[in-house]
């Protein structure tokens, strides 16, 4: 078992599909029930990771090789550092929650939807997980498919137009990062002779400059389209807000992640040259602080309340990606909290827009107002998620967030001070959706019947809110884990240019920690 | 055997011979045995028979080239076989054996079954198995037009469908001016070199300048007739319109096995004699590559009849290929190679749930037939998205494989500029393709078709090419190998 811990933890939700495929369609508790075992047996299964996670270590643990294509030196390598334990757990989390919050509000093609999810599932750990450049690939590709159908099946009234988007946009992306990934590879074999998409090996690939940031960018289009970045978001407004709630929580906690995820394991350890190089710095951090600042500008326009939350999505993955390319320890450290963080408190929103939703089937904000009165559970839930997400001290928004201003100012006070104007519009259009839905006198009679959190709403806003003040309070064990696969990254950016020789010692060494 | 006729030859020929006389057995067959049509459909076990027959033939000849490794020649050098011409027997086969066992009830639904169709499938087997194997110019042309002759005939077969009728006759006029065309370029390479033997043409040609004029009109002619029947732009006109027409089935015969045919010959001639003149022809196909990926896409996405739509993507698939033999390299040949394999099982499967899906009429063939498919039966509504997704080049279905082969060589030569253009239109592609996605699954008024109750073969063809597009793409190393083998001699 703990063997192939990562392999179980990668096919659980993949077994359930193919059993929740025998069940015939008409049985839509049965499909329920089975759904969400599968899922929670997906999440047990990742917890003995994280449990047995050595952070002491350098290197990768759990891994598992295997040959896949040794005609073209493809392997099923996978396993885990500092960084992806987090993301595999956020994963195999989020996910059961999300199936689980779809208990009541999906009725039509029930086993389609799960199966979907569970799909999705087999993707993202993927992703997270592998370490061999194709292999991830794959995953990368395996995610698109189910999130169109979740999208283009159960979503709002544009469905079609924004599941088709996101495709697009995405695919597009991965396709041109694939050719960034061919160049490397054969610029490997070029030089070492070895065919192998192995990430560890190819980090030996000495490039001329130039040569490295054509591969840089055409990764970039890949990564930054799904993170979003500015200007490659405009997906994400279509997506998040035409998407079933469930849909919106998962690409919101986790399919975003997989850009930001790409840069932190491959542009820059792949890339050092490149990633470090002034110019490309700069224009990434410029992108990311007019992400965070449009993006914050733009959520405070909405009339739309999930629109809302989807564009206040664009604004804290500017965040992130700021802290990614502030290129220190702080930064990066902090851009993978903030990730776990925007995780918990944007899915916690998306669930409360679900939450209203399905009560009320609108999402325009002005149709609200006062609903604190009618319902105060809900009323309290939504303002811790909004605390959170704003950053507030003690909850985890505010710990991701301080970490990454404090690299960002190390690295250039500019991009501090602009950053920091972002924090505060977040308060603002947070603070003022808070007021304009749930404060006041109940306008809309519409709105006088409403009845507060059942049970099952509240068994997903416990974890999350739990998850969230943990977080906040004592996040020392999250830093702990990532400390040494992040100083790895820090130092390979930011060391000396290594002659080859020393460079591949310097692997070498890596590799026997393994 | 006297010197004319030696063991070798025979060995070498013996599949043909047997394919042939299978189709001229079918043809009495159909007059003495089985006169109502009723019972026709035993021909198809019959033909399949025959493809078994031939198998074993192959197989002998496989067993003895992997024993003895390079190649047997025959005829004093007209044909050779070797691992490379076998890799498309082989495609061949199982192309003609898939077509064979889906058509039976196609056409005993139209009450257009005919014993004669089945003849025609094998002779026009008859004719790629020269294609494949022919190292001279007369046996290659003989092939091709044996082969050509017969599809003109089998795009024809629904005698009373208007349509069926126009497609052949259309096909039929562009076929020959492209024939023409093709054969005027073998006179030249024939005037060049004062033989008509791959071999002594390849002398000739190396010792030409690559300014030579005759030299270029030659290779102009002849990759301008190869490219019509690979159906590539700009010789493509025909496509869509013939593959609306024709029977489904026969459009799925003409799309796979007619192009792997005509890419074997294209293979063949311009890699063996006209290799030395790479520089004449590679802008010349790069060009086409180019234009068949563009006019393919662009045309594609606002195509409402799914056979025309599945055209344009053959078009479009034509150019992946031409830009393996483009790249040229070890990878891209090998990708080529590769990428047809893949191509006849994604292709032959989609156009498999589109025979089962059409009724008497024509309905089924328009997008919008399609609404619903996953109500009413999810089997086929899942293998189609799964065929679909290998086409636009989706991991984990094999179509990713063919792609990142045609990739990889050309970022391997240096074709970056194709590389990146190659790589954006996988993301047009998947628009259309998935406007037949969304057709079936997400569409909710319900205007598909139950699907026809189907016959054994069918089931069985649908399996083999499902479990073969999602096979190639999980496991892809043994048909990674097997076509690398293929370009070992």
């Amino acid at each position: 078992m703990s063997e192939h811990l990562l392999s179980t933890i990668l096919f659980t939700p993949l077994i359930g599909v193919l059993i929740l495929l025998f069940i015939p369609g008409k049985m839509k508790t049965a499909i329920r029930w089975w759904a969400n075992i599968s899922a929670v047996a997906g999440f047990l299964v990742s917890l003995p990771l994280i449990l047995n996670f050595n952070k002491s270590l350098d290197g990768y643990q759990f891994v598992e090789r295997v040959d896949w294509i040794p005609t073209l030196g493809v392997q099923y390598l996978i396993g885990v550092d500092g960084i992806s334990v987090l993301m595999v757990m956020l994963t195999t989390s989020m996910g059961m929650l999300a199936i689980f919050s779809s208990w009541e509000s999906i009725n039509d093609k029930v086993k389609e939807y799960y199966a979907m999810f569970l799909l999705q599932q087999v993707g993202m750990v993927g992703v997270f997980i592998s370490l061999d450049f194709m292999l991830f690939y794959v995953f990368w590709e395996l995610v698109l498919v189910p999130m169109y159908f979740i999208i283009g099946v159960w979503g709002g009234p544009r469905k079609l137009y924004a599941a088709i988007k996101f495709f697009l946009y995405t695919l597009a992306g991965g396709v041109l990062m694939l050719l960034g990934i061919i160049t490397l590879y054969l610029q490997h074999m070029g030089q070492t002779g070895v065919a192998t998409f192995e990430i560890a090996q190819l980090m030996n690939t000495q490039m001329p400059l130039w040569m490295e940031q054509l591969v840089f960018w055409s990764f970039f289009l890949g990564f930054a389209i799904k993170v979003p970045m500015f200007p490659f978001h405009t997906w994400l407004p279509d997506a998040h807000t035409e998407a079933p709630t469930a849909g919106s929580v998962i690409l919101a906690a986790v399919l975003l992640k997989m850009g930001t995820y790409g840069f932190i394991r491959f542009s820059l350890p792949l890339l050092p040259q490149a990633s470090s190089d002034r110019m490309i710095v700069n224009v990434l951090a410029v992108l990311s602080i007019i992400g965070i600042i449009y993006g914050a500008l733009v959520s405070l326009m909405q009339q739309d309340w999930k629109k809302l939350v989807a564009y206040s999505s664009v604004s804290h993955l500017g965040f992130c990606t700021l802290g990614i390319f502030a290129l220190n320890q702080q930064g990066i450290a902090g851009s993978v909290i903030q990730q776990i963080n925007h995780g918990i408190s944007t899915g916690m929103l998306f669930l409360i827009v679900g939450v209203i939703y399905e009560r009320r089937h609108t999402r325009e904000i002005k149709e609200y107002g006062g609903l604190a009165h009618v319902m105060p559970n809900y009323a309290i839930v939504f303002a811790f998620a909004m605390l959170s997400s704003a950053g507030l001290p003690l909850l985890n928004g505010f710990i991701g967030e301080f970490s990454i201003m404090q690299g960002a100012f190390q690295a250039n006070m500019a991009w501090g001070a602009f950053a920091v104007t972002g924090i505060i519009f977040g308060a603002a259009y947070l603070l003022w959706l808070y007021q304009r839905t749930m404060l006041g006198e109940v306008t809309n009679e519409k709105n006088k019947g409403l009845k507060d959190l059942n049970w099952r709403e509240w068994v997903v806003f416990l974890p999350l809110m739990a998850w969230a003040v943990t977080i906040g309070i004592y996040p020392k064990p999250y830093f702990d884990i990532l400390e040494k696969p992040v100083a790895a990254i820090v130092e390979r950016v930011n060391g000396p240019r290594v002659p080859v020789n020393a460079a591949v010692r310097v692997d070498a060494m890596k590799t026997e920690a393994r | 055997m006297s010197s004319y006729y030696t063991a070798t030859d025979h060995f070498v020929l013996l599949p043909a011979l047997l394919l042939g006389l299978f189709a001229c057995a079918t043809l009495l067959f159909d007059f003495w045995v089985f006169p109502e049509s009723k019972r026709r459909k035993h021909l198809a076990w019959f033909v399949l028979m025959g493809e078994v027959f031939a198998s074993v033939a192959y197989l002998r000849q496989q067993m003895f080239l992997n024993q003895h490794g390079g190649e047997l020649q025959a005829f004093g050098g007209s044909l050779v076989v070797d691992q490379f011409a076998l890799y498309f027997h082989w495609i061949f086969v199982i192309a003609t054996a898939i077509v064979v066992v889906m058509s039976y009830r196609y056409f005993e639904v139209r009450d257009e079954h005919h014993g004669e169709y089945y003849g025609l499938l094998l002779l026009a087997q008859t004719g790629m198995y020269f294609l494949a194997s022919g190292n001279e110019l007369v046996v290659l042309y003989v092939g091709l037009e044996t082969m050509a002759l017969t599809f003109y005939v089998l795009v024809g077969t629904l005698k009373r469908d208007q349509r069926s009728n126009e497609a052949a006759m259309k096909y039929f006029l562009l076929g020959g001016l492209s024939s023409g065309l093709l054969v005027y370029g073998f006179s030249l390479l024939y005037g060049m070199s004062g033989s008509t033997k791959l071999r002594e043409i390849g002398v000739a040609v190396a010792n030409r300048s690559s300014a030579d004029t005759v030299l270029f009109l030659a290779i102009a002619t002849i990759i301008s007739g190869l490219l019509f029947k690979v159906a590539a732009a700009p010789f493509h006109i025909w496509a869509p319109d013939t593959y609306e027409g024709a029977p489904t089935v026969v459009t799925a015969y003409l799309a796979v096995a007619s192009k792997a045919a005509s890419l074997a010959l294209m293979l063949r001639v311009l890699l063996g004699p006209l290799g030395t003149a790479r520089e004449v022809w590679e802008p010349i196909i790069a060009g086409a590559a180019l234009l068949s990926m563009t006019v393919g896409n662009i045309a594609a996405v606002t195509q409402t009849n799914t056979k025309r739509l599945l055209a344009y993507s053959s078009i479009n698939h034509a150019g992946y290929i031409l830009l393996g033999i483009v790249a040229g390299n070890q990878t891209g040949i090998q990708g080529v190679l590769i990428y047809i394999l893949i191509y006849v099982f994604m292709t032959l499967g989609a156009f498999l749930v589109l025979t089962v899906l059409c009724r008497e009429t024509t309905t089924g063939e328009d997008i919008n037939d399609l609404h619903g498919l996953m109500k009413k039966s999810p089997a086929h509504a899942i293998w189609m998205l799964i065929f679909l997704l290998s086409l636009a080049g989706i991991p984990p279905t094999a179509g990713y494989v063919g792609k990142l082969y045609i990739f990889l060589s050309l970022v391997e030569t240096g074709h970056y500029f194709l590389a990146v253009a190659a790589a954006i239109y996988v993301a047009v592609a998947i628009y259309y393709y998935f406007r037949i996605v969304k057709s079936m699954f997400i569409e909710e008024e319900e205007t598909a078709m139950p699907a026809l109750s189907l016959s054994l073969g069918t089931r069985v063809a649908l399996l083999a090419t499902g479990v073969m597009t999602l096979g190639i793409g999980v496991y892809p190393e043994p048909f990674v190998k097997f076509a690398q083998q293929t370009l070992m001699r």
